[in-house]
Parts: structure tokens; C-alpha cells; sequence
């Protein structure tokens, strides 16, 4: 099954951006495909490369970025959301892209099924 | 306007493709930004012609509710925007019976005209949909 993936938490404040990856980690390991994941409210705050946790936490964002790394999955970043919070490209972690609210609506429209990680 | 709504120019592959979305209002409007931003991608989605429902539960009907005043708390009033969703063919506004009701609200306090389900009712157009996004 095709996935798309709303992520509308930031990482360590929320837990829907944990819940989130493991989702897609698991959706993978089962065969299915993720088809985007995208990054909206405060979110976007998965995407930015300057996120350092104490050194025995997880990395949220290097997970992501690896999760795009090693199955290509597409990591969208909302433009409008990501500027209200000062998510640009200068600080935007690998495998990361930003584009606008459009990329929503497409997966939704392309995906199976998608699924909304919030409070 | 391209640029914070890229993704309009559709591929081939959405073209054509005509789903149910509903998009589902749970939070009060200026507490937190949920609202706002989803009022952003309800926009956004006139633009694909989906059928799109706009449903409004918990505090999420104030959202609609008329007299809205932001000047004291300096944010934008957006609730003339709900007015203008006609304009983009956004016709299909529900509110939950329940949530109204436990507000003291009524169908007279809201700035669009909207139609009332039960929970129940509510439960069975939810299980209608392709897509819930819920803000």
C-alpha cells in the first residue's frame, strides 16, 4: 500500500513526530511504499540541521534524514509554515526539500492512505 | 503565490483524479495556530477540484462563530475568510450537534451557513471520506 505521512508536531516537544517515523519505519519494513511525508504546523521543526538533543537521546531529524537516504523517501517541508518558524533552506537538514501546501493535497490524491500525526 | 502553494501545477498522474477530503476542525482559532494554517491547505485544495467537506467539532466551532474580536490579543481576525470559501467552491460545511450544543451555540452564532449532524451522523460522513486530515 501507497502511504502519505502528515507530520503536524516538532520533534521532542510532541510525541506525533516520533510516532510518525516509526509509522514509516515499520510501513517500509512491511513492503509498503511511502509516498511523501509532509511537514506542516510546527512540524517543520523536523527539518532543521541545527537540532542538537544531549548526545544519549534520539536524533529525530538525523532519523529522517536517513529514513531519505536509504528508501528515497520524500521529505516536504510546507514554504508557508516552514517561514513562519524560520525554516529555510540555509538551515534545512539533508533529504529535506521545501515546497508548498500543494504537495499535501497531491499525496492525499496519490496515496492510499493518508494519515495525520498531531495532537 | 507559486511559490507558498507550489505543487498546483498537478502531474499527471492527480489530474483527474476527483477524491472525498474532509478536513476536520477540532481547536479553538487563536489559542494555537491549527485553525489558521488549516483554513491554508482548505484553500490550497479548491485549487486540485476535490470534493472537499470542511467539518467543525469540539472547540473547533468557535472557529466559525460570529463577533469574532482580535484587536486585544493582537492577531489577525481570519473569520471572514470562512465567508469567502463559496468563492472556491468550498460548499460543504458541517458542524457536529453535540459540540454546538455543549457550547450553549446554535446555528444563529455562525458567520456561514452550515449543516448540523449528530456524532453518529458525523461517524458515518467521516466513513465516507478518501482523506481525513484533521487539524
Amino acid at each position: 500500500m501507497k502511504f502519505g505521512i502528515l507530520v503536524n508536531e516538532g520533534p521532542y516537544n510532541h510525541q506525533a513526530a516520533d510516532t510518525a517515523y516509526q509509522f514509516a519505519k515499520a510501513a517500509i519494513d512491511k513492503g509498503h511504499e511511502i509516498h511523501r511525508v509532509f511537514f506542516y504546523h510546527d512540524g517543520v521543526n523536523n527539518a532543521t540541521k541545527l537540532t542538537e538533543p544531549p548526545a544519549d537521546d534520539r536524533h529525530i531529524v538525523n532519523r529522517w534524514s536517513k529514513l531519505a537516504e536509504e528508501h528515497g523517501v520524500d521529505l516536504v517541508v510546507c514554504v508557508a509554515a516552514g517561514l513562519r518558524r524560520g525554516i529555510v533552506n540555509e538551515n534545512l537538514a539533508p533529504g529535506f526539500r521545501i515546497s508548498g501546501l500543494g504537495q499535501l493535497v497531491e499525496t492525499g490524491i496519490q496515496a492510499d492512505r493518508t494519515v495525520t500525526f498531531g495532537d | 503565490m507559486t511559490e507558498s502553494t507550489g505543487g498546483i501545477d498537478m502531474d499527471e498522474e492527480s489530474s483527474g483524479t476527483v477524491k472525498k477530503f474532509a478536513f476536520i476542525n477540532r481547536k479553538a482559532p487563536y489559542g494555537t495556530i491549527y485553525a489558521l494554517e488549516s483554513l491554508e491547505v482548505v484553500l490550497i485544495s479548491a485549487a486540485f477540484d476535490q470534493d472537499v467537506s470542511l467539518v467543525f467539532v469540539d472547540d473547533g466551532v468557535y472557529q466559525i462563530k460570529k463577533g469574532q474580536g482580535t484587536k486585544a490579543v493582537g492577531m489577525k481576525n481570519f473569520s471572514p475568510a470562512y465567508r469567502a470559501l463559496e468563492g472556491y467552491d468550498i460548499e460543504k460545511l458541517y458542524v457536529e450537534k453535540e459540540s454546538l450544543e455543549s457550547r450553549g451555540l446554535t446555528e444563529d452564532d455562525l458567520v456561514v451557513p452550515v449543516e448540523v449532524l449528530t456524532s453518529e451522523e458525523m461517524a458515518t460522513l467521516m466513513d465516507e471520506q478518501d482523506v481525513v486530515m484533521s487539524f
